[in-house]
């Protein structure tokens, strides 16, 4: 019988099978930032351990690092002491590192792919839940705890249980003005925040083939929200062309020898995947979430449900528990929802593409009053690229924040946070209680939906703006 | 990591599904730098309210934990296994785990049991009609037993074996590092390295 995309990577990388015990597998990139690595390293220490493998470890400083005043010391000492520690423990242990201010420094997610280290049939791993971005790429990619993390750093390797497959067929073309973000939120809602417990996910069909590398790391990102351990895409030559040129993609001879891989990287038709989802992507539109998983979603055109609705005793009290966090009421219109502040960025959203999709849509126009509107870069380098094509001076014409790049308002370690009972419209993954701050309440969207939501105060697409745009003074 | 045979303990019930890690331990926690001193941050946002279950008085001192469905989504953060140890709790039971979750936890030597949400379901009447009634976690039988409640649970044998006995995955792993220097010896060469040209 065929094997799946999946079963394939992982079969590539099996070190030790033995009856009874789970397979150890290599790990062919570990990447490292500062929250989920101290006492990974402390473990090493106390132990005599080295790291095996330094030639496939990376790290980067994205969660605690501020947006503003880079050059200023952290205010933060609980923050400084964190980004200290990742400073001191890679050159303790010869880690590379891109700390902040460095030209490579960015999220973690964002960082990988870049520079070329996430490739097809890989297997990446980082103790962070995101990690199953890098499966935009074919890569077996999944977040780890600490206790992974360390058990990389001292063997390359992971104890891993089996896994399941799931399909996730995208048929048809996505409408215009309806991205990535958008169909992955309909597919959390549809199969739910535990939808994919135990599977690796293979999104594939005509729809996804379409996609650029952005949208697909966009798509595979979220894969943890539906409670999967990966997500995954097959390699094709939208993948190569992405890779061809990177810092750190195969050159020469290697880079033939790794095509001629990589094409082999697909589920073979005679496979057989445990379970099935087919998803119309013709039958799609911007998709927000309302409640306070990422499962509670609807389309932007649809009213915040009834709780009553719902026949699952723990759905219907999930929903009530919800509604009254968020300060809804059932029965209103999303588009009625008035926001506070927009977060654009993050390692679901913050790449060069989402902000080149949020600047058309805003360009010429402006923030509404008392809307306060953050744009993140994922990473310095995407920064550079959206400054060289003059994306920031959109932004901040229109009264928008152009800030450094980091984890941001994601998850708020750093000062970008909400304040207590402020309502965002985000590009980020989370809209779980308090993520973005104590109190705070945050809608997920995509980043056209987040810049015509910064203009018109209110849950909103670009279709309900209007055609008149404000010429940008020179 | 500490061994985990059997547990008996007072429970905290907790009717609420998709609890995710944010929630377990907040993100300024994830500052520091150790893996103790978290118990104060366990659910710190739900227990500013005194009506949450974990502040009332009758339930103070119990380290059984009974969640809904969906137990520990999100973020990856072990963070969330050490707040619910520091707290004091041996063992969670839940419908359904997160897998990251589930993992960490294990490695820990938090015991996560997973039992049909009907076996939860009764867990939760019977703990909180009676505050003094235990729970007795057997992971030598894979069972749980309580008043009026017997069932067994699932684990597979090689996680059984490391947490009846504690052990340390890096240790057994660095057995087979002949198994890791082979597997070394035959990656193909176009393989990424972070190594900076």
């Amino acid at each position: 019988m065929g094997r799946t995309l999946a079963e394939k990577v992982w079969d590539d990388h099996v070190v030790r099978r033995a009856e009874g015990e789970p397979d150890l597998l290599f790990i062919d990139l570990h990447l490292l930032h500062e929250v989920t690595s101290p006492q990974a390293f402390d473990g090493l220490r106390k132990n005599g351990r080295q790291v095996r493998r330094l030639d496939l470890t990376i790290a980067t400083e994205d969660h605690n690092t501020p947006t503003i005043d880079i050059d200023k010391p952290i205010a933060d000492p609980v923050s400084r002491v964190q980004l200290e520690t990742l400073r001191k423990n890679c050159a303790e242990f010869g880690v590379r590192l891109h700390p902040l201010g460095d030209v490579e420094q960015g999220v973690v997610h964002v960082v990988g792919p870049q520079l070329g280290l996430t490739q097809p049939g890989t297997t990446v791993v980082c103790g962070d839940s995101h990690t199953s971005t890098h499966g935009a790429f074919g890569a077996l990619a999944f977040g780890i705890g600490t206790s992974q993390v360390e058990h990389v750093l001292a063997t390359q390797t992971l104890p891993l249980a089996p896994f399941k497959t799931m399909a996730i067929t995208v048929e048809g073309e996505l409408p215009d003005g309806v991205t990535a973000k958008d169909l992955i939120l309909a597919i959390i809602a549809r199969i739910g925040t535990g939808g994919g417990q135990g599977y690796v996910l293979e999104y594939r069909g005509s729809a996804i083939e379409k996609l650029s590398m952005e949208a697909r790391m966009t798509i595979c990102n979220m894969s943890i929200e539906a409670g999967a351990r990966a997500g995954m895409i097959a390699p094709d030559k939208t993948t190569f062309d992405y890779l061809e040129g990177r810092v750190h993609a195969p050159q020469g001879e290697d880079w033939d020898a790794a095509v001629e891989y990589w094409k082999t990287l697909k589920t073979d038709e005679d496979a057989v995947f445990d379970a099935e989802v087919v998803i119309k992507a013709d039958e799609l539109s911007p998709f927000v979430t309302w409640g306070t998983n990422p499962g509670q979603g609807a389309p932007l055109s649809a009213n915040v449900p009834d709780p009553a609705s719902y026949e699952d005793a723990s759905e219907r009290l999930a929903a009530e528990k919800a509604l009254e966090y968020m300060g809804l009421t059932a029965g209103q219109p999303l588009r009625d929802i008035n926001v506070d502040t927009v977060f654009v960025g993050s390692c679901t959203n913050g790449r060069i593409e989402d902000l080149r999709n949020a600047a058309a849509v805003i360009e010429g126009r402006k923030v509404a009053d008392g809307v306060r509107m953050l744009v993140v870069p994922g990473s310095v380098r995407v920064a550079l690229q959206a400054m060289d094509e003059g994306l920031d001076k959109v932004f901040t014409a229109a009264g928008a924040e152009w800030r450094h790049a980091g984890c941001s308002m994601c998850l708020g370690m750093n000062p970008d946070q909400l304040a207590p009972g402020e309502r965002s419209a985000s590009t980020s993954n989370r809209n779980f209680e308090g993520r973005q701050g104590k109190g705070g309440r945050t809608h997920l969207v995509s980043p056209q939906v987040a810049a015509a939501t910064a203009v018109l105060g209110h849950l909103a697409s670009p279709a309900d703006l209007s055609d008149v745009r404000t010429p940008v003074e020179a | 990591m500490e061994a985990f045979t059997t547990h008996t303990g007072r429970a905290v019930p907790l009717r609420r599904s998709n609890v995710d890690t944010d929630q377990i331990i907040p993100a300024h926690w994830l500052k520091k730098v150790t893996r103790d001193g978290f118990e104060d941050g366990l659910f710190e946002a739900w227990r500013k309210d005194s009506e949450f279950v974990l502040n009332k008085p009758e339930r103070k001192g119990a380290t059984v934990l009974v969640a809904g469905p969906d137990f520990g989504t999100g973020s990856s953060r072990e963070h969330a296994v050490w707040a619910l140890q520091n707290y004091g709790f041996k063992t969670v039971i839940s419908s359904r785990f997160a897998d990251i979750f589930r993992g960490n936890s294990l490695k820990n030597g938090l015991l996560t049991v997973v039992l049909d949400q009907k076996v939860v379901d009764a867990l939760w009447e019977l703990t909180e009609r009676d505050p003094n009634a235990e729970i007795t976690v057997d992971l030598q039988d894979r069972q749980v037993r309580a008043e009026g409640v017997t069932a067994d649970f699932e684990l597979d044998e090689n996680a059984r074996w490391r947490l009846l006995n504690g052990l340390d995955d890096i240790s057994i792993t660095l057995q087979n590092e002949p198994d890791i220097a082979s597997y070394e010896a035959r990656r193909p060469a176009f393989k990424p390295s972070t190594i900076q040209a």
